[in-house]
């Protein structure tokens, strides 16, 4: 075994150095690197999380030519990325591997929320620091929140609420849901209806379709809601379940004269790929690149254009906005001691690209928001239209529904 | 309801079945004349989506018509023929005489590798192709519109079949498909090129996977994860048809399109596990599928492919093997926290890799979904663990290997009737379908977020001491699966393996021996995914998952199933390949399957396989005493 070894590093030394870049050191920073262990999936969710990653770098390299971390010494950022494997047993192996071996003062991110489920319960037990940066589900502040863990991007259910507040006007009742069958899915869904029920008088669902993710049969489940005659459709599906029921509905006229409610659809991601078939006026959320201007948003993407060669997606904001956030904590910790970097980050405001963030105390939940508007082509690009930030702070969680749930 | 509805549901379900039975069929082919279950059949489809999506655009730079749409399906189609008859020559030619499942395992590297060249050559994004020209508008159907090139994909499935079915029967080269489906022994005795044979159907498969991509460009973006979102039904669809039958691949394939058509309308979540369900009543039903024949080599005495020459210890594996195990126990006392970690998971592996390969090196039965009692073992113990019994860790676990054998028993007991192929499907079906009340029944079992917390007692909690009694459990395992093995209830099985009509003769109950073999298989793994959710703190459904079951046949192919010792090495192997490469790229898989692809090459008969040949080679007695097992076997043929 140990000579296969041998010969196994030899042959993947090289091949190693054609990987990713997994480290960046400071420049007018000094002093040993403050480690952070980011882990995600950046070979099953590519499309999400390398614009992520790539985001984070820039972060962490403007950081550390300001100076670091100057609470600290000026102690330059550093972030070892790795695979979680996308799936929980994976990820807590590796994070594990990042604790032990990689020394890193706290761990970050995962994209699938049983990935981020899995990591928040590790870092509960081996009580170390868990950033959790995209896992959507609700569960990750609510019922299965712990002290240990805290969330950036808005769930599930900030999300939904987001919609609703966006759509309720129209005074839509008779509406149909697809989503994909998982937990996001589900429980989108189940949100929309509790929103939307309270918001709308007469509100009802006549029809539901949870095509397994990543194989709808658009075919059939565009026939089965048509069938039902809503006037209103609220959407989950994402990347390639979206472009199938995109084209399908376009071409069988589902959307036609209809209001369509849709869920992450405007981010970059996810809208670019259905090009000049993106159907007008879908209410979503999502993320407009060229068009933010508020917060030196501008430079933020001049810079990222600049860098990488490519426009920022709604991963690289949230990869962009991350470090800081860190940095902030940090300065504010004077510490890597997970007690009091959990105290330093309670209640903590970051001033970002998209305004100030505020990582909630009761439910350790940032209040970063999401752009809320309609789809549309301008030319042949997909973008939105009549958009506005909808700040997370006024779409969260009621407290005592956050104490109720949160009983640990 | 009313009558135009269902009309046009009818049409949704017959275009999805038409474009699922051209891939299947080139899966059904290829088995049919290689026996290869042929896991890249996915990727082919997915290089032909990627294809399309690359030569349209290019195309329709000179003109947006119809036919240079048609031109541009086909030759992106026989682009993917042209790689499969790659693989074929630079891969599976190499390794035809090896046992059939390390052709699966290196059809299995293919997938890897080519999930991420894809990622490399094309990028993460998802990449929408253009739609046909011509076939963009609905056309207006009792009122309803319906997507014109779904009308064009109706008659597509029907005018491939009829084309197949024209080869089949006038050409030279598909009289010898037939043959060879039939009897591949007697096609290669009478004289025929076996090669030029082989490679012919490799390029009709891969063609056929290709064009059913490419069809679905107009439909589908090409993404990333096409292969493996495919791979399974297409297999369903040609078990279900019966393996290498075109029409009953037909067949089966438009049962399945209307069912998800139709069924979608009163269980909205019913395609996660559909057509699972359906494999497995057709199954228990027809064990050979609808159209499907039984084997003619079936019935022959055939050098089977498992253990052959058992023999005990001699004092080279003695020492061998107690130094390995010191060497694992003290693992905490040398290594690091995380050493300790990744040696909880060899062991755990370890164990459930030798459960599997009591069933298939020694009892022939080869299940494509042991992770089921895997996950069933794990789920047990989580679930009691946290659950409104909040039962300690003790009792968890001796509640997992319980459920697990439960599971194998209910699942076993139609399993063992069947043989082969079809037997690997149905146990995959039954897989699917414990995956699916994971996944779907979330009150109890937290749907695919899983359940968190599920942590050792406290007087284990140290990771040392849950270490140790991982270390306990999982030796006291495997040591009593492998005294099961050398017992007469191991010799009573193999005999079943070897010749089920001539073990029947003998007076042996081969089905119950089967059926309890598999029972004791599934506990042992229950123990082990029991073990193994009290080391990771959570359960969820990819304990259950097939990327789950395939790992586990991973393990024991890469140690050698023709051993006893093989699924250990195999597991510790494969699990320290998969851990070396993850940290370093983001390509991790493609090195993974690289890693796979030249142990197959390599070391064809596994890692413990390649050793015993080389002791052999080289005059080690006790070996050569051992090898005139195989000669025997050989003779008995």
């Amino acid at each position: 075994m140990a000579k296969l070894n041998l010969s196994r590093r030899t042959v993947v030394g090289g091949l190693a150095a054609t990987g990713a870049a997994l480290t960046a050191g400071g420049v007018s920073a000094q002093g040993a690197p403050i480690r952070i262990g980011e882990l995600n999936s950046y070979s099953r969710m590519a499309a999400f999380a390398v614009p992520y990653r790539n985001g984070m770098q820039l972060a962490m390299e403007q950081i550390n030519a300001a100076g670091g971390i100057a609470g600290m010494g000026n102690r330059p950022l550093e972030i070892v990325f790795r695979d979680d494997g996308s799936t929980p047993g994976d990820a807590v192996r590796v994070a594990e591997e990042l604790i032990t071996r990689e020394r890193v003062s706290f761990i970050a991110g995962a994209f699938l929320s049983n990935v981020g489920l899995a990591l928040a319960d590790f870092a509960n037990q081996r009580k170390v620091l868990y950033l959790a940066t995209e896992p959507l589900t609700d569960a990750l502040t609510m019922a299965s929140g712990n002290p240990y863990t805290f969330r950036v991007r808005p769930g599930t259910y900030m999300q939904t609420k987001m919609l609703v507040e966006a759509s309720k006007a129209k005074g839509i009742k008779r509406w149909a849901i697809v989503a994909p069958n998982y937990e996001y899915g589900q429980s989108a869904a189940a949100a929309f209806k509790r929103l939307m029920g309270e918001a709308v008088q007469g509100f009802e669902v006549v029809a539901e379709q949870f095509p397994a993710l990543g194989r709808v049969d658009a075919g059939a489940t565009v026939g089965a809601l048509a069938q039902s005659r809503p006037d209103g459709i609220f959407n989950v599906l994402f990347g390639a379940d979206l472009t199938a029921f995109v084209r399908e509905g376009n071409t069988r006229g589902l959307f036609e004269r209809r209001t369509v409610v849709s869920l992450l659809s405007g981010e970059p991601e996810y809208l670019l790929p259905l090009g000049d078939e993106t159907p007008d006026g879908w209410i979503t959320t999502g993320y407009p690149p060229e068009q933010v201007t508020a917060h030196n948003h501008q430079a933020f993407v001049t810079a990222y254009k600049a860098k990488f060669n490519d426009t920022p997606r709604l991963g690289t904001v949230l990869g962009y906005v991350v470090p800081f956030m860190i940095r902030d904590m940090l300065n504010k910790a004077k510490s890597t001691e997970t007690d009091a970097m959990i105290a330093a980050f309670k209640d903590l405001t970051t001033e970002t690209i998209c305004g100030p963030v505020t990582m909630r105390g009761i439910d350790q939940q940032s209040t970063l928001g999401a752009w809320v508007g309609e789809t549309t082509l301008n030319g042949k690009l997909p973008t939105m239209k009549n958009w506005r930030y909808v700040d997370g702070k006024d779409v969260m969680f009621p407290e005592a529904e956050v104490r109720a749930a949160r009983k640990a | 309801m009313d009558l135009s509805f269902l009309v046009i549901q009818a049409l949704s379900g017959l275009a999805s079945a038409s474009a699922l039975f051209v891939i299947a069929s080139g899966l059904t082919i290829v088995f049919g004349v290689t026996r290869i279950v042929n896991f890249a059949h996915g990727s082919f489809y997915m290089l032909g989506a990627y294809m399309a999506v690359t030569i349209l655009p290019w195309l329709f730079e000179f003109d947006r018509s119809p036919t240079l749409f048609f031109v541009g399906v086909v030759a992106s189609a026989a682009v993917v023929g042209v790689l499969g008859v790659l693989m074929e020559v630079l891969l599976l030619r190499r390794i035809y005489k090896v046992p059939e499942l390390f052709q699966l395992l290196a059809t299995f590297g293919v997938v890897l590798i080519v999930q991420d060249v894809v990622l490399k050559v094309w990028g993460p994004v998802d990449i929408t192709g253009p739609r046909a020209p011509g076939l963009r508008h609905g056309i207006e159907i009792f009122g309803q519109r319906f997507p014109a090139y779904e009308m064009f994909l109706i008659f597509v499935g029907p005018a491939v079949l009829g084309a197949l079915i024209l080869i089949m029967h006038k050409t030279r080269f598909g009289v010898l498909i037939r043959a060879a489906t039939q009897d591949r022994e007697m096609v290669g005795a009478l004289g025929v090129n076996q090669a030029m044979l082989f490679t012919g159907t490799l390029f009709l498969g891969a063609f056929l996977a290709g064009l059913g991509g490419a069809l679905q460009v107009p439909r589908v973006a090409a993404n990333t994860g096409m292969d493996l979102s495919i791979i399974t039904e297409a297999f369903v669809v040609t078990v279900i048809g019966g393996m290498g039958s075109v029409p009953g691949a037909f067949i089966a394939a438009l049962i399945i399109g209307l069912l998800q058509a139709f069924g979608i309308l009163i269980f909205p979540k019913i395609t996660l596990v559909l057509v699972f369900l359906l494999m497995a009543v057709v199954l228990v039903v027809k064990p050979w599928g609808l159209m499907g024949k039984p084997d003619v080599a079936a019935g022959r005495a055939i050098l089977p492919e498992g253990i052959l020459n058992l023999k005990r210890f001699g004092g080279v594996e003695k020492l061998f093997w107690a130094a390995a195990a010191v060497l694992v126990l003290a693992i905490p006392f040398i290594g690091d926290a995380y050493k300790v970690k990744v040696g909880i998971e060899i062991m755990v592996f370890a164990l459930a890799a030798f459960s599997l390969n009591l069933l298939i090196g020694n009892g022939g039965i080869v299940s494509f979904g042991h992770a089921a009692y895997f996950g069933v073992g794990a789920y047990a113990a989580g679930l009691l663990a946290t659950g409104p019994l909040k039962l300690p860790m003790e009792a968890a676990l001796v509640a997992a290997p319980i459920a697990g054998g439960l599971a194998a028993a209910l699942f076993g007991y139609f399993v063992v009737r069947l043989s082969g192929i079809y037997l690997a499907m149905l146990t995959l079906a039954f897989a699917q379908i414990t995956y699916a009340i994971c996944f779907q029944w979330v009150e109890v079992t937290g749907g695919d977020n899983g359940v968190v917390g599920v942590w050792p007692s406290r007087w284990a909690s140290a990771r040392e001491v849950y270490f140790y009694v991982v270390a306990v459990f999982s030796i006291l395992a495997i040591v009593a699966l492998r005294h099961l093995i050398y017992a007469p209830f191991g010799y009573t099985l193999r005999a079943a393996r070897d010749s089920a009509n001539r073990a029947d003769a003998i007076g042996i109950d081969v089905r119950t021996h089967r059926w309890l073999a598999f029972t004791v298989a599934g506990a042992a793994a229950g123990l082990a995914g029991g073990l193994y959710a009290f080391s990771k703190g959570s359960i969820d459904p990819t304990m259950i998952s097939i990327g789950m079951s395939i790992d586990f046949l991973m393990m024991i192919l890469t140690g050698g199933i023709q051993t006893v010792m093989g699924a250990l090495v195999g597991a510790a192997a494969f699990h320290s390949v998969k851990d070396f490469f993850m940290p370093l790229t983001d390509f991790w898989r493609f090195f993974l399957g690289s890693s796979i692809i030249l142990i197959v090459l390599l070391f064809p008969r596994g890692i413990v396989g390649a050793v015993d040949t080389f002791r052999e080679r080289f005059g080690d007695r006790s070996a050569a005493a051992g090898a005139k097992a195989p000669v025997l076997a050989k003779e008995a043929a």
